[in-house]
This record gives structure tokens, sequence and C-alpha cells, in this order.
């Protein structure tokens, strides 16, 4: 069985969806982050896929994978610099503790 | 053939190593193991012949996202405690599984248009044309560049020592 682009696609879906478990369950604050980045790389393994197997010659696909590749860096340098913050400011990073916004 | 077994060899590995992120106790093997991941979708990118983004992938995730999230689990070092679940271990694994099997339902269930033409190598050269020119995405790249810059200020500003 020749590799097309179905099978892309479900192994994106598959990363997706280990990333959203781990995003939903883990307390630790990096490691939710780490999650987030296994999603968006789910994300852009479908992007290139449809690029190569459908619009070949238009590489669009692959121009916005280029565009989550930056938003990914920009929310990963904030997002850490917010969790050295947190962790200055209440010596934890446990997600169940950080709760000062909770109503 | 070739690039039927590696695909099947990467899958392996990103499933695996993606897997070890969330299950993983000690959370810096888990950032090892995200940047096994990093790697095993750069080989991803090559089996679909998007050589630019494969060495894009390298750059960016492994050489500079990996050693961020690597400097962050070494600065909150000393209140590790493994990497602990929540309650929501079941709603998760359900939603999440549920998502998956809705996104391989439709993923399957779907006619997707292939074309017949063979995907363009190497990469770089429309690449840059699509992204730089006039009628491609220069805005796009200065909107990117703009939101990089913010970025690169904001966290700075946020991680800076507050001294008074």
């Amino acid at each position: 069985m020749t590799i097309g682009l179905e099978h892309y696609l479900v192994l994106s879906a598959v990363l997706f969806g280990i990333g959203l478990y781990g995003a939903l369950t883990r307390r630790n604050a990096v490691v939710i982050l780490m999650c987030i980045e296994l999603m968006l790389n789910a994300v852009n393994i479908s992007l290139v896929a449809f690029s190569s197997y459908v619009v070949p010659l238009l590489l669009t696909g692959q121009v916005f994978a280029i565009f989550v590749m930056v938003v990914a860096a920009a929310e990963v340098a904030v997002g850490l610099a917010i969790v050295l913050a947190i962790f200055r400011g209440l010596g934890d990073i446990d997600t169940n503790n950080i709760n000062l916004m909770k109503w | 053939m070739g690039l039927d077994i590696a695909f099947w060899i990467m899958a392996v590995v990103v499933i695996a190593a993606a897997l070890a992120v969330v299950f993983l106790r000690n959370v810096f093997r888990a950032a090892l193991a995200l940047i096994l991941c990093f790697i095993a979708v750069a080989g991803l990118y090559i089996t679909l012949s998007a050589d630019f983004l494969a060495a894009v992938q390298i750059l960016v995730y492994v050489g500079a996202i990996s050693v961020l999230v690597i400097l962050a689990v070494m600065m909150t070092r000393d209140v590790w405690k493994g990497n602990p679940a929540n309650r929501l271990r079941i709603p998760a694994l359900v939603v999440a599984a549920a998502l998956v099997g809705i996104l391989i339902y439709a993923v399957t269930a779907s006619p997707w248009r292939i074309s017949n033409q063979p995907p363009l190598t190497p990469t770089t050269v429309p690449l840059a044309s699509r992204l730089f020119s006039q009628q491609g995405f220069i805005l796009p790249v200065e909107i990117a560049a703009t939101l990089l810059l913010a970025a690169i200020i904001g966290a700075i500003v946020i991680a800076r020592e507050k001294d008074k």
C-alpha cells in the first residue's frame, strides 16, 4: 500500500489528539507549552501534506506552515517568559496552584 | 518504496516521542522527547519533498524552541514534582479520542482532489518568490516581522527582574 495524503492526515490527527490530551491533563505549565508545540506541529504536517498532494505547484500550504512556525516561535517565547514570571512571583508552576484569578 | 519505509519510521518515531512528552515523569526527559519529535517531523517534511521547511523545522524548532523549553525546565527545576496529571484525565481522554475519531473519519471519508503532478523540488526559490513577490505574501511577511519584534520585546519585559 503506497503512502497517500490520508496517511499524513491521520498521523497529524493522532499527533494533535496526543497534544490536546497532554495540554488538558498535565499540571506542569512548561509541559503544557510543550504539548501546544506538538499540536502546532501536527497542524503543520497536515498543511505541508495538503500542499504537496493537492496543490504541488502553488506551495501555499508550505507558506502557511512558515507563518505557523513564526507564530509558534512568538508564542513559545512569550509563554515561557510568562511561566518564568509566574515562577518568580509564586514559586510554583503547577497549574492547580496558580488560581489567583479564580473567582 | 523507500519513501514508504521512511514515512512509517518517521510516523512511529513521531507518535512514540509525542506519547513520551505527555507521559514521561521527568520533565527534562519529556523535553528531550519533544526534540526527537521535532526531528522526526522534519523527516516527514523531507518525505513530502518540502526541503526548505525541513531545514526551517530543524533550525527553529530543534535549534531555538527546544533550547527555550530546556531553559525554562532548568529555571523552574526546584519545584520539580515530576509531570503529574490533574483530575481531568478521563474527560480529556474522552474529548481527545472523540476529536481524533471525528478527524480520522472526516479525513478518510472526504474525496480529496489529489493532483497528479509531482511536487516541486527544490522548494527554496519558488517559496521565496511566493513570499516576497508583489502578488504573493509580502504583507503577511511584514506583519510576521512585526509580530516577532513584539514577541521579543514582550518576552524581555515579562521575564525581566523587577528592580525597584
